[in-house]
């Protein structure tokens, strides 16, 4: 199992997307690859944007398909955070379809 | 390139001051501002300070004007970008907190540390108020980093104002423009035709997929826009000769959060002089600001809808004879 502290690397705003992907890059698509489970800990993020999220997840979801969200779990994540983490997931699912 | 401050220029009245510019020999800038008092919105500060730093320190000068409003140019840090001394000596006090002056912001370090910078000078007080404008500045300054291909990058600035207990944020910037920066996925026609695409959910000049990039998918202005009309407060849009201009609505209102811009209630103004690059303004009233989640429901909304719209496009039509 692969935990990621969102906050240690984006403090309390997550809005940079080049922290974002170093995430994905490094740590994501590599747990993943080796079948282990991901747990991005959003405690104390008090803010992500839709970039953020997008840049976080949607390359792995196109990459790995929808049943990669089975691998990853989304902890501590305030409402916002949710509804953003929701939004990005819809949409990539739906281009699958195309 | 001359550019006039008038007495006021806000969202509302944005067009006579932008009316004002005079593009003519770029290389050099002469700024003159109104004799008395000068009230702006930071949009119209940010945009005087790209042009200075497009033309370069030492091509730009400031008509002497015994305007009040001066020390307001010297706190906001325009005469410090323009190369310029002001000559003004300014006493701390309380309010100058309240404000969050001219920054040049070229990479994603400096982005972060402008907007948590930020959130202590503007007195939020609610989580929320946090959320949107955090939101808000992230979405805009990436997307000047990102597609803006400006050398000097975005010029960003922002103001709390206490009487209307309103954050009024303006970025500018002197890159290729929207209609540049869609073209490798779209063409169009005019710069009206590429604000109403660059508002459009899910549409980016990156790529034509619906699932976007790895890196975008075409949300940003889509949504700042959507927080201003949730918030029914103005957003304003410049590229090219065109502004967009969202209109501002009374609070208790109903109101239905559009697809397309055009169907917003808004003013389009062509022909304008041209400016190379885009300018993006906003305000927002904080006893007004949606709670960000409720917002995000709606936004979850719409997209879907914009999807599924957009996928019906590629549907054929069976063909009955």
């Amino acid at each position: 199992m692969t935990i990621i502290n969102i906050f240690e690397k984006t403090g309390p705003f997550a809005e940079n997307k080049d922290i974002a992907k170093e995430f994905r890059l490094n740590f994501i698509i590599p747990s993943i690859q080796r079948s282990e489970k991901v747990i991005l800990n959003f405690d104390n993020v008090k803010v992500a944007t839709q970039s953020f999220i997008h840049a976080l997840i949607s390359d792995v979801i196109q990459q790995k398909g929808r049943s990669v969200l089975n691998h990853i779990e989304f902890k501590s994540c305030n409402e916002s955070i949710k509804a953003i983490i929701q939004i990005v997931a819809s949409y990539v699912q739906e281009s699958l379809d195309d | 390139m001359k550019i006039h401050l008038p007495n006021s220029a806000f969202l509302h009245n944005i067009d006579g001051f932008l009316k004002g510019f005079d593009p003519e020999n770029p290389e050099i800038l002469e700024i003159s501002a109104h004799n008395s008092w000068v009230f702006v919105h930071p949009v119209a500060v940010s945009m005087i300070a790209a042009l200075g730093l497009k033309v370069g320190k030492g091509n730009v000068s400031f008509e002497k004007s015994d305007s009040k409003t001066m020390p307001y140019f010297e706190r906001m840090g325009l005469f410090r970008m323009l190369g310029l001394e002001s000559g003004i000596i300014i006493e701390e006090h309380e309010e100058s907190g309240r404000f969050k002056p001219l920054t040049q912001i070229r990479n994603s370090s400096e982005q972060s540390k402008f907007i948590t910078d930020c959130i202590p000078l503007l007195h939020l007080e609610k989580e929320y108020q946090v959320q949107t404008i955090v939101y808000v500045l992230g979405e805009l300054l990436r997307n000047v980093i990102e597609h803006a291909k400006s050398p000097n990058g975005a010029i960003v600035s922002a103001q709390y104002f206490k009487e209307s207990n309103r954050i009024s944020i303006g970025i500018a910037d002197t890159g290729i423009g929207l209609r540049r920066s869609l073209s490798p996925s779209y063409s169009t026609k005019d710069n009206t035709e590429a604000i109403q695409l660059a508002l459009w959910p899910g549409i980016t000049g990156t790529t034509r997929r619906p699932g976007g990039t790895d890196e975008n998918v075409g949300a940003g202005l889509f949504f700042i826009k959507s927080i201003a009309r949730t918030n029914r407060d103005y957003f304003m849009i410049y590229s090219g000769d065109t502004m967009y201009k969202l209109h501002k609505a009374p609070p208790r209102k109903k109101f239905k959060l559009n697809i397309d811009p055009f169907k917003d209630k808004h003013a389009l103004v062509e022909h304008l002089p041209n400016w190379n690059g885009t300018v993006v303004g906003i305000d927002i009233t904080l006893d007004q600001t949606q709670e960000f989640d409720g917002l995000l429901r709606i936004f979850r909304t719409v997209w879907a809808e914009a999807v599924r719209e957009r996928k019906s496009e590629k549907y054929i039509s069976p063909n009955f004879i």
